[in-house]
């Protein structure tokens, strides 16, 4: 029997596992160095925010994997042998495999800074990372300041969590505003004053310059590059962004690049081997995709996608259109198609705020011909499924506007603002 | 789901999440209040009950409401369920038993010890005690003295109305949330407490009705056409020949009509006095039901059992008091066990056939069986007469009951007990920290277990899922007071179609990425399960999506 081994079990690997299943008996394992079962990582803030228990992140019971017949396997892999087609684990030990599945996901970035490895520094990516967060900042005691580095999704995050414990939270962001490099201003805008709102201590346009060290090799406090200021703190996060989780690959025969590079069939250079989710890089970005595209559902897709090539149907990843959300602090966020920063050529954006300063949308269209192109709503929830009817039937941005409605994802009883909406868009285009 | 103690004493754990000094004062004040009831239960006399009444109802209204403005207000509006799983209360530690276990015995007393509570305990069986304290809250409603029912009763509003105002301050940015809270604070006040207060007022030696709380319907009240009752009823001329036809079609037309329109959440979670106290006092425990497919398979056979019980044994009730009497109704016993069958017949008959593919070979072995056996008892009805035969109580009570019983108050009696007052009170609420606040609602209760199945099978209701945007992360099923493990159909891109879905909404609520939407929409395609989430490849979503339908 075919025996498909796949190198982490995050929602990539596990995706791929349980499609193999569905499709085949090949035998499986899964490995991982991390945890024994599968866990949403997209859920462990809510994990030191009380809401959850670690165990209620794992999103299939305990059972299930030897119901299915998916082995687990705890390990960290060292090396790849691709000719004699084995792994090789710290531990000791070596598995064979006949093919393999490279899902090992993201790393937090580090970027050189001094002091970055000193203790009460830490990324927010591995279950190891939360216990690290609770042994330094386990309420506002011990931890009487953190300074979040890096104004990304997972700052936020990060910063959520620790105002959750009453923890003073400084959040040093190397942008001029906070996401700006993917949110257009007036989104951005209002996420600043929102973070402020929170009370949290959000400081923009700076960078990190140094991380100074207690007498026991332990944070004591943060130098900002700009000002030269230093600001006293128990814990310092590093969420400057991830990076493909891929150094134990860089002495096989696999080519990586920044990720492991894979074509359109999830390929690598070696027969056989393959590499899905976070850590994969394609030769060619997809579309206006970049070409590592760190996010859970793509992990999935690709995972998806992969089975079918494994089980006989090689198939292409190829990715309907782009949709993401997230969270920051009370104000949900999703997006469906491209709305960039700025409007590319021939593009334009139509923004609206409520005056409440938690709600708004942004719908980016092009000038030419007035194609819908893409939609950013904060606030407002909206459906998937109309987004990515319109998005296929090259709807205009008049018909999208006008119909604004049976896209609405909002509970019953909500208040609606697609009159408002309406209105500001006749309004916007006659001052044009 | 983890069962492991957690042994802090203090309310909140890790300290981080401690409570601030205008909480601890709120609390001092809310327990002042508890104290008084305490020490009238201790048969303190207080001299004027009626300024003390008010004085310990105040108090602890006040300490709640001051409590939640200072927990809720002082935040933006969002989620607020940070520590739910520290804090000692609500994820069962100490606090969390100790509650538990002075509930459970508080329900006890009341269901089975009354006289400790101070019922009758006076000169010429006047109250003492906690009930004496309710009298002129009863004397100026009523106009009679307090029962221990009365006593519960004007408890239980106190609760749904506090701690709803609690709730409605936690979810001020949902106005689902706002809404159906106000419905169950307006329903349980006026309906449950102060109506059925008032109208006892009416009764006088010719004319009497019985208590009736005009939501709680038949099967949740059992005791709907105990013959007491519909004497009552049909001896109080056309006010209560009104209220026992109302009843009957609030039963078979109205809840159905309102069940298919909107799912079984129009009771459930608007209208009944049992889910209003778990929406309310019971949401610090929402958390704590259990997910697992055990407990879903335990459920299934439970809940389906209590209502076949409930069904035989009123069926047994009626057609028992219909033996002997029936002169005096209209209806025969042989006509009402006949209309019975044949109803019941009808309804599988028709399920069968219309929703064959949606019930899965298990559900169906279960229904037949339990179709087989209401219909074996409705024959065995038939030809025995229940009242000859008897039955010696105690060699089910481990003699605790020496009574014996005919056959159909046998039925009733245990049923009043098992269900009724173990099962819905005891165990329902009392256990509302270990069990979570819905227990009785999922396991016990028969208007749960029709309204369930008809919302499984003939309603618009369901709460559809967003495409592929859910990240998996298991905010909803925790949060899922029914222990639907709701992130199961989420992270599949499938709606949620299930008989136990009250329609809280809790789900939608906290899932921080927008995923669930509670709906009322047509009933084709409602229940769909994709293999390939929307968001991949076109072709690979029909390819696969295809093959598995
Ligand atoms: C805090 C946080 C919040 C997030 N929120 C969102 C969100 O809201 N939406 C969204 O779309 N995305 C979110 N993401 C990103 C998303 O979680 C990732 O894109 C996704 O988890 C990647 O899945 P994966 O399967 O590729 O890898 P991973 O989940 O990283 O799994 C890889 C596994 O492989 C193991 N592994 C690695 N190397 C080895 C080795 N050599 N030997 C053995 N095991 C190894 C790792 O330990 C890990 O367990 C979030 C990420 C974080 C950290
Ligand atoms: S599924 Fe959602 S709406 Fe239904 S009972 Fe559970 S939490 Fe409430
Ligand atoms: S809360 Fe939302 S995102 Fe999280 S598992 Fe449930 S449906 Fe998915």
């Amino acid at each position: 029997m075919e025996h498909i081994v796949i190198i982490g079990n995050g929602i990539s690997g596990v995706t791929a596992a349980r499609y193999i299943r569905k499709l085949s008996d090949k035998k499986i394992t899964i490995i991982s160095a991390e945890t024994n079962y599968f866990f949403s990582r997209t859920a462990l803030m809510y994990v030191y925010m009380g809401h959850m228990k670690f165990e209620h992140t794992q999103p299939y019971e305990n059972w299930f994997w030897e119901k299915n017949k998916i082995n687990l396997k705890q390990g960290f892999v060292k090396h790849i042998d691709t000719a004699s087609k084995t792994l090789q684990f710290s531990e000791g030990d070596t598995l064979a495999y006949d093919k393999l599945i490279i899902a090992t996901g993201s790393k937090p970035n580090k970027f050189g800074w001094p002091g970055q490895d000193l203790d009460g520094v830490m990324g927010m990516y591995h279950k190891q990372d939360l216990e690290n967060l609770e042994k330094y900042a386990p309420n506002n005691k011990v931890c009487k300041r953190t300074v979040i580095v890096g104004g990304g999704l997972i700052g936020i995050e990060l910063a959520e969590m620790l105002n959750s414990r009453n923890i003073p939270v400084t959040f040093l962001v190397r942008e001029s505003s906070f996401w700006n490099g993917v949110l257009p201003e007036g989104e951005s805008a209002m996420l600043n004053r929102h973070i402020k709102n929170h009370h949290i201590d959000l400081r923009l346009g700076v960078n990190l310059k140094e991380i100074t060290s207690d007498s026991n090799g332990k944070v004591k406090s943060v130098i900002v590059a700009e000002t030269g200021e230093e600001i006293s703190c128990d814990v310092v996060g590093l969420t400057a962004g991830v990076s493909p989780n891929i150094d134990f690959i860089k002495d096989s025969n696999i080519e990586t690049g920044r990720g492991v590079k894979v074509n359109r069939y999830l390929e690598t250079n070696i027969p056989d081997v393959y590499a899905i989710g976070d850590c994969a890089e394609q030769h060619e970005p997809i579309g206006q995709r970049r070409s590592i595209e760190a996010v859970w559902y793509t992990g999935r897709m690709m995972g998806e996608t992969l089975a079918q090539t494994i089980c006989g149907n090689r198939l292409e990843y190829k990715p309907g259109h782009w949709f993401n959300s997230a969270k920051f602090l009370d104000i949900e966020y999703q997006t469906y198609g491209w709305v960039f920063s700025r409007p590319r050529e021939n593009e334009a954006h139509f923004h609206w705020k409520h005056e409440d300063d938690t709600k708004c949308i942004t719908i980016c269209y092009n000038t030419i011909n007035n194609k819908f192109l893409g939609i950013n709503t904060f606030g407002i929830r909206m459906r998937h499924e109309v987004f990515d009817t319109w998005l296929t039937e090259k709807r205009d941005v008049d018909y999208v506007i006008k119909h604004l409605v049976e896209a609405n994802f909002d509970p019953e009883f909500y208040k609606h603002y697609e009159a408002e909406i309406f209105s500001a868009y006749q309004n916007n285009l006659q001052t044009i | 789901m983890s069962n492991k103690l957690n042994h802090s004493m203090s309310l909140a754990t890790p300290d981080a999440t401690d409570i601030s000094k205008k909480q601890k004062i709120a609390l001092a004040i809310g327990i002042t209040g508890l104290f008084i009831l305490a020490l009238a239960l201790l048969n303190v006399n207080f001299p004027n009950k009626g300024l003390f009444l008010t004085i310990a109802l105040g108090l602890i209204s006040v300490g709640t409401i001051f409590y939640a403005r200072d927990a809720y207000l002082t935040k933006l509006e969002g989620i607020k369920n940070d520590g739910q799983w520290f804090k000692s209360i609500s994820s069962r530690g100490l606090w969390g038993w100790t509650l538990g276990i002075v509930l459970t015995i508080f329900y006890i007393v009341l269901y089975f010890y009354p006289k400790y509570l101070g019922l009758g305990q006076g000169v010429n069986g006047t109250n003492t005690g906690l009930i004496a304290l309710f009298d002129p809250l009863s004397q100026f409603l009523s106009g009679n003295n307090a029962s221990e029912w009365f006593v519960y009763g004007a408890l239980y509003t106190v609760a749904i109305l506090v701690f709803g105002y609690k709730f409605i301050l936690k979810y001020r940015h949902n106005k689902y949330q706002q809404l159906r809270t106000v419905s169950v604070m307006f329903f349980q006040t006026a309906f449950a407490f102060v109506i059925p207060e008032l109208m006892a007022r009416l009764n006088s030696d010719s004319f009497s009705l019985p208590y009736n709380d005009l939501k709680n319907m038949w099967p949740l009240n059992y005791y709907a056409f105990d013959q007491w009752r519909v004497d009552q009823f049909i001896n109080a001329q056309s006010i209560g020949l009104f209220f026992l036809i109302l009843g009957v079609v609030t039963i078979f037309v109205i809840s159905p009509i309102l069940t298919y329109k909107y799912g079984k959440r129009w009771y459930c979670s608007w209208v009944c006095g049992c889910g209003g106290l778990a929406e309310t006092a019971g949401d610090s425990f929402r958390h704590l039901s259990d997910k697992g497919v055990k407990a879903w398979k335990f459920e299934r056979w439970m809940i389906n059992s209590v209502l076949v019980f409930s069904v035989i044994m009123t069926t047994a009730v009626i057609s028992t008091f219909l033996g002997y009497d029936s002169q005096k109704y209209w209806f025969t016993k042989n006509v009402f066990l006949i209309s019975v069958g044949v109803f019941l017949t009808l309804l599988f008959a028709g399920v069968l056939y219309y929703k064959r593919q949606q019930i899965n070979k298990s559900a169906l072995k279960g229904a037949f069986g339990f179709y087989a056996l209401t219909i074996a008892f409705l024959v065995f009805f038939a030809f025995f007469d229940l009242s000859q035969i008897k039955i010696n109580a105690s060699y089910f009570s481990f003699g605790l009951n020496n009574k014996t019983y005919n056959f159909d108050s046998a039925l009733r009696t245990f049923y009043g007990f098992g269900i009724g007052s173990i099962f819905s009170g005891v165990i329902g609420t009392g256990f509302y920290p270990i069990l979570g606040s819905r227990a009785w609602c999922r396991f016990g209760c028969p208007m749960a277990g029709i309204l369930g199945i008809q919302q499984r099978l003939f309603s618009k209701f369901r709460i559809t899922t967003n495409g592929g945007q859910c990240i998996s992360c298991g905010n909803c099923s925790n949060s899922c007071e029914m222990g639907i493990d709701v992130r199961s159909y989420a992270q599949k891109g499938e709606n949620i179609v299930r008989s136990s879905c009250v329609g809280c909404g809790i789900c939608s609520a906290v899932c921080p990425r927008g995923v669930l939407k509670l709906e009322n929409d047509s009933m084709e395609g409602r229940i769909n399960s994709n293999e390939i989430l929307l968001g991949n490849d076109v072709n690979l979503i029909n390819l696969v999506n295809q093959n598995t339908k």
